[in-house]
């Protein structure tokens, strides 16, 4: 069996500054896997070459046995790949639900003759979307705010409803970046349950950004630390939260 | 929410029947004057111009300063339509009908045209490249004699006589002269039915998966993408859709003059549309019908102030700006003025 | 020889749209709006000089010097009464739309002052015909003056940004407000000094356009000024040499086509290539490409 993700010697450079070098990491099926390392590692780059933002200028991206290096944003999207972004990117003039909806857009379709004359198909459809978006956002507690505006959402709202709308693409592997960010403990605390209980109800393979070490110990089953660019380690969590190296790395000479 | 928006939706439709039912009991009666009158065709004709660049400027959210042009390409294209047919469709209003559809789809071609182009650039180079389109369109019709005679059509951009047609023919477009003749099938109430039928499609679509996946854009460009949302065609779709409606609205303008000249359409046409949807607010379609009639009859409603009435034209229209949108006037409404006006301009994002 | 005065009519009439464009283009970058009213300064700037020299009987030099003065005084007031207020208003369209109601009130008060009779306008130009090659190409006295000034103007205002305080300070508010504020730098000064001198620049623009073409009427400024949001869209709008190239350029590329091509045609023609350059370089010739970061 393939594994979900499989980059092989992954690496970009912008101008001269080599930002990613020979990154490899494999994500089995079904894992929680953590991205971490110190502020400027290349993470997020990362996430941009795995969603099509930055093409790869070396190496190699297997989605589930297939080859997507290269591939734009939205065929990655197709593929299988959904994330959320570090500094949150809501549709903010947009309700709550239309943004979740918005994100069932390839997985629930009519035509346009449909659109502008709201047949019936128009009307089936549509609250199919609206059953299927009220689901996720329940799974986000969100459901009370269906209507709101995604701007007046609370912060860690907003980061909840981001993840909702990737889910709603129907991914295979969802990834998070930074999605405790902003928020105190006990909303951490309980986007780690959302993070277990999204992995477990949807057969989702999560890779997630993360510096905080809490939620990092609490739901990572495997990591991947990078430092300037490089993999400085990489396998279980316990194993790599104590390699001396990490710890250098994070907490300076 | 889904009933919110049918109930704003129906107040749309219902206000714009019941002008039309005020204005037939009013002329029924002969309470109209006969400027108002003439008035009635015009203040249709930028009611769905409005609604259309809305579309474009409210919904998917980029500044287009060329919207003149899409409804030069209708006019010249449905009265070009209407001056052929004359003679062979005689009921007409068959004839406007195919016309209207004829300038909507010469301007939904110019859409695509123009669009895939245009949509490659950002902000402020897309506004300024609309508006080159724009110019061109006027500039280059501007050139064109047209006639038909016993041999067929004749072409020519230098001028009319150098196209070898016989002296029974008849001239079609003539340069700068443009289109005269056209036969006069504008009605108030054809006027109304094209705004109805502009505004459902505008506001079903603002309604619909393509409605959402415009918005989705316009809000974040970079998250829609991540969604798997294609921008490009998102995009073009609401260009071409506006650009056909504003062909109709031209086809509607058209039909309603004696003599259509290109040079009627140029960049300031464009900005008066846009002042109509900035001040009935951006992506507030409701909004945009009521903010072109006021502004259309508005000038009309101020000649008594004979050469002061443009003048104050542009000073209402600086107050009212500044009033709607500037921070501080805002905060202060909010304070004193309380729910009356509160954030009628952002009600409809 | 007809080639080579096309050429400096070209550049002369391209020198005017980049003094223009040099407005707009400082505004744009300081600002970030399109100020739509500026043809109008223009236009106000030709009728000042004009009736300076008219109805007050100046001599050319005092009638541009004080149409240049009530240029920039006219210029910090749109900006304080009308612009200001909308700095922070939540689309950036508030401030179009008003600066389009500045160029519809600007041009109405001219109209009720001076008609809409077009007024002759005299020659401020006191510098004789330069005859070459054995007076088979003339460079006329007006052209010379022009191209001189926008050389100049070019000059000086790069030496004012680059080597000045307040020219410093131009660049810092046009990177980042916020920041330009925390440095110290009076933000709204600075804003306001740009359209002073934007708008001054727009004065001495309208005498040397009215001396090239001296028909003036209220809708003078309106075609040049869109021509000249052009030339800085051309050259990348926010850079000083590009305002400066894509005036020129524009310039010659009309007077060229109504040449050679077709006098109907030539807007249609400059609209052309602005289209063609903007998809090859979709930030202008001098723009600086910003990436959005993810």
């Amino acid at each position: 069996m393939a594994a979900m993700l499989e980059t092989t010697n992954l690496g970009i450079s912008f101008g001269g500054l080599r930002a990613v070098n020979e990154f490899n990491m494999t994500i089995e099926k079904g894992e929680l896997y953590g991205l971490i390392g110190p502020n400027g590692a290349g993470k997020t780059t990362v996430f941009n070459l795995l969603t099509g933002v930055y093409k790869p200028d070396t190496g190699r991206i297997l989605l589930d046995g297939q080859d997507i290096t290269g591939r734009s944003t939205i065929e990655i999207n197709k593929g299988g790949i959904a994330r959320t972004f570090q500094n949150i990117r809501l549709f903010k003039d947009m309700s709550v639900l239309d943004n979740v909806k918005a994100g069932l857009h390839n997985e629930f379709t009519y035509s346009l003759f449909s659109s502008i004359f709201h047949t019936p198909s128009y009307r089936r459809v549509e609250q199919q979307m609206n059953e299927r978006a009220m689901e996720l956002l329940k799974v986000f507690e969100l459901e009370k705010h269906a209507d709101l505006l995604a701007s007046n959402l609370p912060y860690g709202e907003q980061r909840k409803l981001e993840i909702a709308r990737a889910l709603a693409t129907e991914p295979k592997l969802l990834l998070l970046d930074e999605p405790a960010a902003g928020m105190n403990p006990n909303e951490t605390q309980s986007l780690m349950d959302m993070i277990r209980f999204v992995r477990d109800h949807f057969d989702m393979t999560v890779l997630l950004i993360e510096h905080d070490m809490k939620l990092v110990s609490g739901i990572c089953e495997r990591l991947t630390v990078l430092n300037f660019g490089e993999v400085l380690a990489q396998g279980k969590t316990s194993d790599v939260l104590n390699n001396p190296q990490v710890i250098t790395a994070y907490l300076g000479e | 929410m889904k009933d919110k928006t049918l109930k704003s939706n129906l107040i749309t439709y219902g206000m714009v029947i019941a002008a039309y039912i005020v204005v037939q009991i009013l002329l029924t009666t002969g309470n109209l004057s006969s400027l108002f009158k003439g008035l009635l065709v015009p203040l249709c004709v930028y009611a769905v111009l409005a609604v259309s660049l809305n579309l474009v400027v409210g919904i998917s959210g980029e500044l287009s300063l060329g919207h003149a042009g899409f409804m030069c390409v209708g006019a010249f294209a449905s009265a070009f339509f209407s001056k052929c047919m004359q003679n062979i469709i005689t009921i007409s209003g068959l004839r406007f009908f195919l016309a209207i559809l004829v300038g909507a789809a010469v301007a939904a071609v110019f859409g695509v045209l123009i669009g895939i182009p245009v949509l490659r650039l950002r902000g402020d180079y897309l506004a300024i490249v609309t508006l080159a389109f724009g110019e061109i369109i006027k500039n280059v019709i501007n050139i064109f004699y047209i006639g038909i005679d016993s041999n067929g059509f004749h072409m020519s951009i230098t001028d009319q006589f150098s196209m070898g047609m016989e002296p029974t023919g008849t001239m079609i477009i003539t340069g700068p002269q443009g289109i005269t003749g056209t036969p006069k099938d504008s009605t108030f109430t054809a006027g109304i039915i094209l705004v109805l039928i502009t505004l459902f499609i505008v506001l079903n679509l603002i309604n619909s998966r393509d409605g959402r996946a415009i918005k989705s854009i316009r809000d974040n460009r970079i998250a829609a993408e991540s969604i798997g949302i294609n921008i490009t065609k998102y995009k073009l779709m609401a260009f071409t859709v506006s650009a056909a409606l504003a062909g109709a609205a031209g086809a509607l303008y058209a039909h309603n003059l004696a003599a259509l000249q290109a040079s009627k359409f140029n960049f300031n046409t464009s900005i008066l549309v846009l002042v109509f949807v900035v001040l009935g607010g951006i992506g507030n379609i409701r909004g945009s019908v009521i903010a072109a009639v006021i502004l259309t009859a508005l000038p009309e409603m101020l000649r008594f102030l004979s050469d002061y009435r443009m003048l104050i034209y542009a000073i209402v229209l600086i107050v009212m700006m500044l009033f709607n949108w500037a921070p501080k006037a805002l905060e202060w409404r909010e304070r004193y003025l309380g729910r009356f006006f509160k954030k009628t301009v952002k009600e409809g994002k | 020889m007809s080639f080579l005065s096309y050429l400096i009519n070209g550049i002369s009439l391209g020198s005017v749209y980049a003094i223009i464009a040099l407005g707009y283009t400082m505004v744009y970058g300081i600002a970030k709006m399109l100020n739509f009213a500026h043809g109008d300064v223009i236009m106000v700037g030709g009728y000042v000089a004009f009736t300076m020299m008219m109805n007050v009987g100046a001599n050319p030099v005092v009638a541009v010097l004080v149409s240049i003065v009530v240029c920039t005084v006219l210029g910090i007031v749109i900006e304080a009464v009308a612009y200001r207020p909308l700095r922070e208003a939540a689309s950036p369209l508030a401030v179009l739309i008003t600066a389009i109601g500045v160029s519809y009130l600007l041009q109405n008060v001219v109209l009720l002052i001076f008609s809409s009779n077009p007024k002759s306008f005299p020659s401020v130009v006191g510098v004789p015909d330069l005859k070459l090659a054995g007076g088979s190409l003339i460079i006329t006295g007006k052209a010379i003056v022009t191209i001189l000034s926008c050389i100049v103007i070019m000059i000086v205002l790069t030496t004012f940004i680059n080597k000045t305080k307040p020219g410093q300070a131009m660049l810092a508010v046009s990177e980042d407000k916020g920041a330009a504020r925390l440095m110290g730098i009076n933000v709204n000064g600075t804003i306001a000094l740009t359209f002073a001198i934007g708008s001054g620049l727009a004065a001495v623009a309208g005498v040397l356009l009215c001396s090239a073409y001296p028909s003036l009427t209220p809708y003078t400024g309106a075609m040049p000024g869109i021509k000249a949001f052009v030339a800085a869209v051309f050259g990348g709008i926010g850079s000083i040499p590009g305002a400066m190239v894509g005036g020129i350029l524009l310039g010659v590329i009309e007077i060229l086509a109504k040449a050679y091509i077709s006098s109907q045609l030539a807007d249609a023609i400059v609209f052309a290539v602005l289209i063609i350059v903007l998809l090859v370089k979709p930030t202008g010739l001098f723009g600086k490409q910003i990436q959005e970061k993810v």
